[in-house]
């Protein structure tokens, strides 16, 4: 998504510091996307005023919390429907929407897959730590067949989805996977949907620590491959990046898959907004206008 | 008794009935007459029966009346339901090639139309509907210019030819009439009035303009789609940006997110909609950032039918979202009012920080009025209430540097000022979790008993600064009369006219129309209904949820009740026989039976 153009003076990583420290069980993965969102503010040097960090609910929707931006606490699964609606009124803000794989995938799978197709200009950031860990640990829409939970004790039966290709096949403009044990390429990728113009997706494998034990730091290291390592690969390539989407198990794919800049924003795309953010403009609608609005019911 | 006169047009959806009635409304209102128009239509693109009743005069019009005097069936199926209840006096113009009238009342002048003879039907598909407005205009005592005009108008992106077609088959129908029919006794008057007419959505559509909407969005839902389509239609001229979300959920989520960031946002849904925006109306209390939703009340519960009127959603309204917060609803009184109230609840919205809901229903949002273009100001008084949308602001500059501002400052109102994102200085978290002063969340973390109590006492304190804001209701008619009707709501206009006719009867009768839910002002109210003889609630829906709201709020207990939940609206005899009924002791709880088979 695009940057403001308002720049802090010399911003810091301790500007960025949230007001309380996070409440997460040490060791947990989104302990490293919270680090990469903060220095990736301060890299491209955001002033926190300008943006508005939104979430929903669950371990890591309390981000908004810990760190030092604008946020929004919204409810379970909505954050992208509220996110969409403050780009709209104010889209000079940079907007970051933070949450789990539960509140984004389950409950708020509706608003996911639309907010794709709209190209909403924001970052998506979800960490995905295949299992609902603030409800103490049941099954999430991206755990694996057979995994065992305290909702499925003898496995689950069912097909977890698949974040990347969900996005590809929506329509979403950006789309990256990060692994939160690899802060200097996640910062990378932060850096690049926070610049993207358009709806930025990226999905960061965030270990749950504590009801996780099938999906830890140590599965997933020999297995990430950097899809910038290869250099044959052509992220504006969009069958390329579905190819890429279903390798699963030994080898997966991190970095960004997909990437295209010449589909409008939603806020670009409506001439209601030329005139510049809703929220400066005059309430009152014009004498003459309000006339021919009442002219036509006569 | 006042000169009313009443048009009743009924087919098949996909007939046309709609036309004639917008060519009638035309005409009426530039005669400088008052008008109300219903549609009594079923969940059917094409097919199925159609009613629209257009009732016009001289005076103030509220409702549909009682009466047809002129009834146009447009296929048999309309002639058999409706031609049974017309009175004498009254006519009924069909054509009579199609449709044949079984036996009408005395009285009741039967005007066939040789239509194939007055038109070329091969060409001419709906030559019968014009023909039979051509035919209804002579006998109502109006010129043929005033036709000719709403004709050309209507037809003139079709071409020259298709208005000259049109004009000439009119023509032939009214000229029909004055060599064939009877006219009636009592020529439509001309004033010098000028009148606007809208229904009840377009008219919370442009109050929504008015009051500043910046930010619209809904998901299709009868009856309240009408407001998106004007918001949608107007959306470049007014500066609006309006979207159609995935569901409700999205739409209030959405409208809250555009409402943090600065701007006026508001919705509109019906009942089955309004379930699924309950949660979001619980954030909008607990965060603080003022919405507002318009329920477009239908027949429930569930799908019910969702091309009927209803007052049933009255308690869905004051249990929605879990937990206590302050909220404010209104019912609007009639499409007028549809209009006036949105600028007034934004104000109050804005100054208590809290969502607002309009509690409207099929009757007004698709039911269409004659108001004075007047009436509808697009200069209301804006309040915004304690805003801070740039550095400086009100008491920004005292709140300083990061850290320091607390969005939610415990204060002696409950209100605290709110800063929007963006402005320096006041960077902060809201939460839908319970919070401290300065919007720092996570629940049972940070919070305890003692904060816990702070904070809801602080919201809570808001809810005496509403109480104090909206004036109570009033007594509409003589004190010491022998009946009192209570109403809420769309009721306003039929109860109204059911009172006149009954002072006209010898049984005086006065109104206490219900327009503010939340705040009720009950203490007011117990004053007002303490000092009357007969106390009677009117309301459309089954169980008397505005009864059993009154008697949870003030313990009054009412002599009786008037319900109707048969999907169609009030008529005037409805209410005056049942509280004849009631005087005399037969009932204490009268269901009126609604006479037409729409």
């Amino acid at each position: 998504m695009a940057t403001s153009t308002q720049r802090a003076s010399q911003l810091t990583l301790a500007d960025l510091k949230g007001k309380v420290d996070p409440d997460w069980c040490p060791g947990c993965g989104d302990f490293g996307v919270l680090a990469a969102v903060q220095k990736a503010l301060v890299e491209l040097q955001i002033a926190p005023h300008t943006v508005v960090t939104i979430s929903g609910i669950g371990c890591s929707s309390n981000f908004p919390g810990y760190v030092n931006t604008y946020g929004m606490h919204t409810l379970h699964g909505r954050a992208l429907a509220v996110a969409t609606g403050l780009k709209l009124a104010n889209h000079d803000l940079t907007v970051l929407v933070t949450g789990g794989d539960g509140d984004g995938f389950g409950i708020g799978g509706n608003h996911f897959v639309h907010s794709m197709r709209r190209n909403v200009d924001l970052l998506y950031i979800v960490m995905d730590n295949q299992i609902y860990g603030l409800t103490t640990g049941q099954t999430s829409p991206t755990s694996r067949v057979g995994m065992k939970t305290k909702s499925m004790p003898f496995g689950s039966v069912e097909a977890p989805i698949n974040p990347i290709s969900l996005a590809l096949a929506a329509g979403a403009t950006f789309v990256a996977r990060g692994f939160s044990g690899e802060q200097k390429h996640l910062t990378e990728l932060i850096k690049q949907g926070i610049k993207h113009p358009g709806f930025s997706f990226l999905d960061v494998f965030s270990p749950c620590v504590t009801y996780n034990h099938d999906n830890t730091y140590q599965w997933f290291r020999p297995r990430v491959k950097k899809l910038e390592d290869d250099s044959d690969y052509d992220s504006s390539d969009w069958k390329a990046a579905i190819e890429k989407s279903l390798l699963w198990g030994e080898e997966i794919p991190i970095g960004k898959f997909f990437e295209r800049t010449d589909v409008p924003t939603l806020h670009g795309a409506e001439p209601v907004l030329d005139e510049g953010p809703l929220v400066h403009r005059d309430l009152k609608v014009a004498p003459d206008i309000a006339r021919s609005f009442i002219e036509e019911l006569m | 008794m006042k000169q009313t006169f009443a048009i009743g047009i009924g087919g098949a959806a996909g007939q046309g009935v709609a036309t004639p009635g917008d060519i009638f409304a035309k005409i009426f209102s530039r005669r400088g007459l008052n008008l109300n128009a219903y549609n009594a239509y079923q969940s059917i693109i094409r097919g199925g029966h159609t009613f629209l009743t257009i009732r016009t005069g001289p005076e103030k019009v509220t409702n549909m009346g009682d009466r047809i005097d002129l009834l146009i069936p447009l296929n048999q199926d309309s002639m058999d339901r409706h031609l049974k209840l017309l009175t004498s006096g009254a006519a009924c113009i069909y054509n009579a090639e199609t449709i044949k009238p079984a036996s009408a009342a005395d009285g009741v002048q039967l005007c066939p139309l040789p239509v194939s003879e007055l038109a070329d039907i091969a060409r001419n598909k709906v030559a019968q509907n014009t023909l039979a407005i051509g035919a209804g205009l002579h006998m109502m005592g109006i010129g043929f210019q005033a036709l000719e005009d709403v004709l050309k108008e209507q037809f003139k992106k079709k071409g020259d030819a298709v208005v000259a077609e049109n004009v000439s088959v009119a023509r032939a129908g009214y000229d029909y009439a004055a060599a064939h029919f009877t006219a009636f006794p009592h020529p439509l008057p001309k004033t010098g009035n000028r009148y606007a007419i809208l229904s009840g959505n377009i008219a919370m559509a442009m109050g929504g303009a008015a009051a500043g909407v910046k930010f619209y969005c809904a998901y299709p839902m009868s009856p309240s789609t009408g407001v998106l389509h004007w918001m949608a239609a107007h959306a470049r001229k007014a500066g609006i940006m309006v979207r159609q979300v995935e569901d409700e959920i999205g739409v209030i989520n959405m409208a809250i997110g555009a409402a943090h960031a600065g701007v006026r946002a508001m919705c509109a849904t019906s009942g089955g909609g309004f379930a699924l925006m309950s949660e979001g109306l619980g954030m909008s209390a607990m965060i603080e950032t003022p919405v507002v939703v318009i329920n477009c009340q239908r027949a429930g519960p569930s799908t019910g039918v969702p091309t009927k009127t209803e007052q049933g959603d009255l308690w869905q309204m004051l249990g929605a979202a879990f937990g206590d917060y302050p909220r404010l609803i209104a019912a609007p009184l009639d499409i007028g009012d549809c209009f006036k109230v949105i600028p007034e609840m934004f104000n109050l919205v804005d100054r208590f920080q809290c969502p607002g809901l309009l509690l409207c229903d099929l009757l007004l949002s698709e039911g269409r009025l004659s108001v004075n273009p007047e009436d509808l100001d697009f200069n209301p008084t804006i309040d915004r209430g304690e805003l801070i949308t740039a550095e400086g602001d009100g008491e920004a500059a005292a709140s300083g540097t990061n850290g320091d501002y607390k969005r939610y400052r415990i204060t002696e109102s409950g209100i605290s000022p709110r800063a929007v994102p963006g402005v320096p200085g006041h960077v902060h978290t809201v939460a839908t979790d319970e919070h401290e002063e300065d919007g720092v969340l996570i629940s049972d973390e940070f919070t305890n008993p003692i904060k816990r109590r702070a904070m809801m006492e602080k919201r809570m304190r808001k809810v005496a600064g509403i109480e104090a804001a909206v004036s109570p209701p009033a007594l509409r008619g003589s004190r010491d009369a022998d009946v009192t009707l209570i109403g809420w709501g769309s009721t306003k206009g039929v109860i109204e006219e059911a009172c006149e006719i009954l002072n006209e009867q010898g049984i005086s009768a006065n109104q206490l129309q219900i327009r503010w839910i939340v705040p009720l002002h009950g203490e007011a109210i117990l004053k007002i209904l303490n000092n009357c003889r007969h106390t009677i609630i009117v309301e459309n829906n089954y169980s008397g949820q505005f009864a059993r709201y009154l008697r949870s709020e003030t313990s009054f207990v009412p002599n009786g009740y008037i319900r109707k939940y048969d999907g169609e609206p009030f008529m005037p005899h409805h209410i005056v026989d049942a509280v004849k009924a009631q005087l005399a002791g037969d009932t204490e709880l009268s269901v009126p039976m609604h006479e037409i088979m729409v």
